[in-house]
């Protein structure tokens, strides 16, 4: 069995169509058929992990069309890795969805599914084409279905933010297919490596360099790096909770893997470090981007829209850290990308459980929630820890290397923003841990306030919130191996 | 400046993209309507079709379609010249940016139908205050 690559974006297709189908018959066959879907998307990515680190470099054709002419599957380590992490917090999160989308959308459970699993279709097809031009429709499929999914949050809001998120979105991917016509315009080829094997015979060409504009800026939106990033607080916080569980890890994460993709095969680094020599300017704008994020998220009210302005500034790091220019900043950018994921699904899956018994999440609904909810806030203890960057947690050591990275390219200002958001995140999540733990309920007068009940979440929910805690502490320990396996040979 | 103009005149199907570009990005910004930012959303994503459009064009060349290839006489010895056709595959491309395009506008136009019935407007300033009227939060 070869067709493993294939599988991984196919499976959730069909379930897509099947779901969308099932619901005539039976409502809660359209959830069955999802997570069948994505639990094959997830084996095969897994079964296609091993087999790239075994034996390389995948290169699959699809319907047995060679490349330039036909659309390529190209799967190397790096993709490897970031299409298991994506159809596994996809489908981990379905598992502990069930109940709060029936709570949310009880009247459509049958089109969220089957948006969900587009949705997937699409990140997972991002992370695993070798053609430019099947990346941009992939983006744009990606992209329809999350605007779909914004709307079908908050009643109120959900439409509005959907619609300037569609706006901001299209200036975005249209930029993007721009820089590719440009490109198209110089090498005649769509394929990702015989574009870079054209490419290095004519770096000093301006086409070229427009074209490396155009599509930066393009990926640059729709990863909503810092002065480009205006629609993500409010088409994330205001979309149903189980879809943000889900776009706020994955979205962005796999934006940073398309630049970091382009980056390396089309472009490569001699082109973008030494003929351009952009490091600089980029790695400022990261450095803005984090020192920016992590103000604005200091001036939220709402824990969800604060845990936003978080992903704001993670984009930073991984930009910063990708454009430092040395092996040190990329290893931590990638492997930023794979933590970074990880903390942002295990607090959003802590968020989701609140939004589930508390409807709200003004910081100031969360009084007394060490005691009504002790699990969910233990998951959120860890993943608040993993963000700050407490050591045996998975955020600690990708910032380690990013830090090294900066030294190692005399980037002080990135080291410093780097420290200062830690700091400021910390701050931030002690206001929340304060709140939850030392203001009790507001209407306890006298000291006999009766003991608190306990109202935790439904058991479904409370596992795998859980699971991703602790797995933020086992990756950390493991990251050692990460990088060895992964990263470092990617890099080679 | 007197290299300008030839400039223009040789290239102007760029500076004919770029313009409807900017024309369309314009009403995406300053538009106050929500159906003209559309409109302008619009524009923008046509000026890249129309730009894919004529990168594939050739002078004095055809359609790419080879006459008697099925069974005609002198099939087999005509020699084709790839310079006599003009080039299809961006055009083919389009047809997919196309679609996107059209799947982007009707999700577009279902959100803003889905505004106008909540708050009786399509106007952005009118939106900003009814949304102040609602309070923070849900």
């Amino acid at each position: 069995m070869d067709h493993y690559p294939a599988l991984i974006v196919i499976a959730p297709l069909l379930a897509a169509l099947l779901a969308g189908l099932a619901v005539w018959i039976k409502e809660r066959l359209s959830y069955s058929i999802a997570l069948m879907g994505l639990g094959i998307s997830t084996f095969s990515a897994f079964k296609v992990l091993m087999q790239v680190i075994n034996f390389g470099t995948i290169q699959y054709k699809m319907a047995g069309w060679a490349p330039p002419m036909g659309i390529e599957y190209r799967i190397d380590l790096l993709n490897a890795m970031v299409l298991l992490l994506i159809s596994s917090i996809a489908f981990l999160n379905l598992l502990a969805s069930c109940k709060s989308v029936t709570q949310e959308t009880s009247d459509r459970a049958g089109s969220f599914y089957t948006i969900y699993l587009l949705f997937v279709t699409g990140l997972l097809g991002v992370s695993a084409t070798g053609d430019l031009f099947n990346l941009y429709v992939l983006i744009e499929i990606t992209s329809l279905t999350s605007y779909a999914m914004v709307a079908l949050g908050d009643r109120n809001r959900g439409p509005l933010a959907s619609l300037n998120y569609v706006f901001i979105g299209v200036i975005g991917a249209s930029f993007y297919l721009l820089g590719v016509g440009y490109l198209y315009l110089k090498t005649g080829s769509l394929n990702m490596v015989d574009v870079a094997n054209i490419l290095s015979g004519i770096q000093g060409s301006s086409t070229v360099l427009v074209a490396f504009i155009l599509i930066m800026i393009g990926i640059w939106i729709k990863m909503a790096l810092f002065p480009m990033h205006i629609w993500l607080p409010n088409a994330y916080s205001y979309s149903p909770v189980a879809f943000a569980r889900v776009v706020a890890p994955l979205m962005t994460k796999v934006m940073v893997y398309v630049m970091i993709r382009l980056m390396i095969t089309v472009f490569g680094f001699d082109y973008i470090f030494e003929t351009l020599n952009l490091s600089d300017a980029v790695v400022w704008l990261g450095t803005i981007a984090i020192l920016a994020g992590a103000v604005m998220a200091l001036s939220q009210t709402n824990l969800k829209k604060m845990l936003t302005y978080i992903i704001v500034c993670e984009i930073g790091y991984m930009v910063g850290g990708a454009w430092l220019g040395n092996e040190l900043g990329m290893t931590g950018a990638i492997l930023h990308i794979f933590n970074d994921a990880l903390m942002t699904f295990a607090l959003f899956l802590a968020v989701g459980n609140m939004v589930y018994k508390l409807k709200t999440v003004e910081l100031t609904d969360l009084k007394g929630l060490f005691g009504k909810m002790p699990w969910t806030m233990a998951g959120f203890v860890l993943a608040a820890f993993s963000i700050i960057g407490v050591p045996p947690t998975c955020g600690f050591f990708s910032k380690w290397y990013l830090i090294l990275g900066a030294f190692e390219a005399g980037a002080y200002h990135f080291a410093a923003a780097l420290i200062i958001s830690s700091l400021i995140c910390a701050v931030l999540f002690f206001k929340v841990f304060e709140i939850c733990f030392f203001e009790s309920m507001a209407h306890g007068h006298g000291d006999s306030h009766p003991p608190v009940e306990i109202r935790e979440a439904p058991i479904s929910m409370l596992i795998v919130s859980g699971f991703v805690s602790l797995s933020l502490i086992i990756v950390g320990l493991y990251s050692g191996t990460i990088v060895n396996t992964i990263i470092l040979p990617f890099l080679k | 400046m007197t290299d300008l103009l030839p400039l223009i005149v040789a290239k102007y199907n760029y500076w004919l993209y770029v313009i409807l570009m900017m024309i369309g990005l314009y009403a995406m910004i300053a538009k106050n309507n929500l159906i003209k930012k559309l409109v302008g959303m619009n524009i923008f994503q046509t000026a890249i079709i129309l730009f894919y459009v004529s990168i594939g064009y050739k002078r004095d060349a055809t359609i790419p379609i080879i006459q008697n290839a099925h069974g005609g006489h002198d099939a087999h010895n005509a020699v084709i010249h790839a310079a006599d056709y003009i080039n299809p595959l961006p055009h083919v491309l389009m047809l997919t940016a196309i679609v996107v395009s059209v799947a982007t506008f009707g999700v577009a136009m279902a959100l803003a139908v889905r505004i106008y019935q909540r708050y009786q407007t399509l106007e952005e300033d009118e939106l900003r205050m009814r949304l102040v009227d609602i309070g923070p939060e849900k």
